[in-house]
């Protein structure tokens, strides 16, 4: 069983994360922990600083966190973007999609599922946060 | 209609591998209930009272023959012999079993149809204009847009997990008959003052126990910020709807706690960041969509003669026949509400031939309304009476569209582990009343629809006459509600006062299209009257 899966080539950052009202306070952390709650958009004037953001899914439904990891991508976050808690491995891909990069899950992943998760779609159909081409763009080249 | 190219079949075709290995890890026990649930949600599959229940999606409500032959096979070999059309132009099956839903899936993907996300807490099946494409009065054939929605909704990453579910609606004509204002998202396809072609977003719209009439969020976006701005809509949703109360995490709550203009404006700053990203897909993408819905080779100098010297033919002909946009060609609507039956339901037999029908008389096209009901769009009106009397014998003649017989009715306490109380039993009683006293006819447009729990899948706050099923006690009880419309003129319905058992509802109602018969004026419909007059002459009748 897979304790965790990480697809970073750095090594994982030694820090701890600390909660984003904690961290605006003392502002020198380098690891944040965004709850479902928290808004991602108040960590953009300090992701130079960030080595590791952990978004929490406390539960597999709440799917606030996917919002919160392409903000963070969007606004051009480089470091480590860690999923925890209930983290399905069903959603690996469109976790994958959506910036996350290493995985840390309350239950361990069985490899062969993790696996055939990571390898479920041939194609997507729309942009998000990863290198993948839309299909449109796969149909009419660079006009997109 | 829309064709697949190998790019949406790989999709389809890994959507049911995965599904396959899902249930194979629920069925090994490797997946608890607890977690399968949502992911058979993902793919339409319900458990209901007696069994599971699959609704499986008919994208904007278009069919072809070969799709509709599948259904009919999929009834006969997986359920009972039925299949069942909903209110939201997709079709469900009662009794099916999860081992076999993987094939099924398979089955469907055959003929490029599939169950992705026609349940859960993500984007639904886009519906549109049962009539797109067919009837005179549209601006352009929405059913494009609705593609393109479809695929940008598919499978999208950020979207799966919503507070709730979300319901998109797509239409390009003046007279809405989607119900578009009573959705999460409504679309409208406008043109502007520079008669440029652009959609209206009309946001926050439902039903369910709070319902809601959506506001006008943007009066046009360009057509090639269409998905950007959507993408906008969901995100704020996503992160600000309500979690902690399912009754209150619909967008429309959102929207209402806000205020249109504050999530107007947050859904403004996320576009204009959104924009910078460059993911909307190239109008070269929407002119490939739009080339598929191209009109099919109408007979150029059809005539319009029909001979209407049977009568029962001519009164179909009035009741369930629409202009057509092409000159000698008619929109023939096919009642799924003969008297005492199931609303929405048909038999293997009947979609079978339905399918034929289509390829023989419609250019291999069907729709699904969201009445449940089936129309064959291009008819010419040549071959009318050969295909009336086609239908007839199979039992799917019946002229009642639009009228007080043809009553929208969700599942009910017959299927539904929701239910209060049941609702096809009361449609049966109400449709066999009114047939029995002749009066049909007489009342015109009169849209029933009856709903077997606060949840709404039968919309009754829209229907002229609405019916909702509540639990007094213990025991089935029913409301009702005047006044309500899906149209332009959406209206939501308003209560009578105490309810009424079983057999009390169907009095009722008769003793309220009484008032209707009494005080009507000129041209009034129904719908008019009650607006002119208001409930007070309708509640002295009913209580009396
Ligand atoms: S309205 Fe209620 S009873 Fe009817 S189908 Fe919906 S949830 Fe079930």
């Amino acid at each position: 069983m897979l304790d965790y899966l990480r697809f970073r080539e750095d090594d994982t950052p030694d820090v701890s994360a600390v909660t984003v009202d904690a961290f605006l306070d003392q502002t020198n952390a380098a690891a944040v922990r965004i709850e479902p709650g928290d808004d991602a958009r108040q960590l953009l004037p300090h992701l130079e600083q960030l080595r590791l953001v952990e978004v929490n899914f406390p539960s597999f439904g709440d799917g606030r966190g996917y919002s919160s990891a392409r903000i963070l991508r969007e606004a051009g976050y480089q470091g480590e973007l860690r999923a925890v808690g209930d983290v399905a491995v069903d959603q690996l891909s469109h976790y994958r999609r959506c910036g996350f990069d290493s995985f840390f899950p309350d239950v361990p992943f069985n490899p062969e599922d993790a696996q055939a998760a990571l390898d479920r779609w041939p194609y997507v159909y729309q942009a998000a946060a990863d290198a993948r081409a839309p299909i449109w763009k796969l149909r009419h080249g660079d006009q997109g | 209609m829309y064709k697949y190219d190998s790019y949406d079949q790989a999709m389809v075709d890994a959507r049911v591998e995965e599904f396959r290995d899902q249930t194979r890890r629920r069925l090994d026990g490797t997946l608890s209930e607890e977690k399968f649930r949502p992911l058979r949600l993902q793919n339409g599959l319900y458990l209901q009272l007696h069994a599971y229940m699959l609704r499986v999606a008919v994208p904007y409500g278009t069919l072809n023959s070969a799709q509709m032959h599948v259904l009919a096979d999929i009834a006969d070999k997986y359920d009972r012999g039925y299949g069942h059309f909903t209110t939201r132009q997709n079709i469900q099956y009662n009794w099916i079993k999860l081992e076999d839903t993987p094939d099924i899936l398979a089955d469907l993907a055959k003929v490029e149809m599939h169950a992705i996300q026609t349940s859960g807490n993500c984007i639904r099946n886009i519906s549109s204009d049962q009539f797109a494409g067919a009837t005179a009065d549209e601006l352009i054939d929405p059913r494009p847009y609705a593609e393109l929605l479809r695929q940008w909704s598919s499978f999208h990453p950020e979207f799966l997990t919503l507070p709730r579910k979300f319901k998109i609606a797509v239409i390009a004509s003046q007279t809405d008959r989607a119900a578009m204002k009573l959705h999460d998202i409504g679309i409208r396809i406008v043109k502007n003052a520079e008669g440029e072609i652009g959609a209206a977003f009309y946001v926050g719209g439902g039903m369910g126990r709070t319902p809601m009439i959506a506001p006008l969020i943007r009066e046009f976006v360009p057509l090639d910020q269409l998905i950007t701005y959507s993408e906008a809509c969901l995100r704020v949703y996503n992160r600000y709807g309500r979690r902690d109360n399912k009754y209150k995490a619909r967008i429309k709550i959102l929207v209402h706690e806000l205020g249109a203009d504050e999530y107007k404006r947050q859904v403004e700053e996320e576009f204009a960041h959104l924009l910078t990203l460059n993911i909307e897909p190239p109008i070269a993408e929407l002119e490939r969509i739009k080339a598929h819905f191209a009109d099919p080779a109408f007979e150029a100098g059809a005539s319009d003669a029909l001979d209407l010297s049977d009568p029962d033919f001519a009164l179909w002909v009035e009741r369930n026949t629409l202009p057509h946009k092409q000159a000698g060609y008619t929109i023939a609507n096919i009642s799924l509400k003969p008297v005492g039956g199931i609303p929405g339901d048909a038999s293997a037999g009947q979609i079978h031939l339905m399918a034929e029908l289509a390829k023989t008389y419609s250019f291999d096209e069907l729709r699904v309304t969201h009445a449940q009901n089936i129309v064959l769009p291009h008819v010419r009106k040549a071959d009318l009476y050969t295909l009336w009397q086609k239908l007839d014998a199979a039992g799917l003649g019946t002229a009642n569209l639009d009228t007080i017989e043809d009553i929208i009715a969700c599942p009910g306490l017959d299927y539904c582990s929701l239910a209060n109380a049941r609702s096809i039993p009361v449609a049966q009683k109400i449709a066999q009343r009114f047939a029995d006293n002749g009066q049909t006819g007489t009342l015109g447009e009169l849209k029933l629809k009856i709903s077997g729990c606060i949840n709404a899948c039968g919309h009754h706050h829209a229907g002229h006459i609405g019916i909702l099923g509540v639990d007094k006690k213990g025991t089935e009880n029913y409301q009702l509600l005047l006044g309500g419309s899906e149209g332009d003129d959406t209206s939501l319905g308003k209560i009578t006062g105490p309810g009424f058992d079983e057999d009390g509802i169907v009095d009722a109602v008769e003793k309220a299209t009484k008032v209707y018969l009494a005080q009507k004026q000129e041209g009034e419909r129904f719908l008019d009257t009650y607006r002119r007059i208001g409930m007070d002459p309708f509640k002295e009748a009913i209580y009396a």
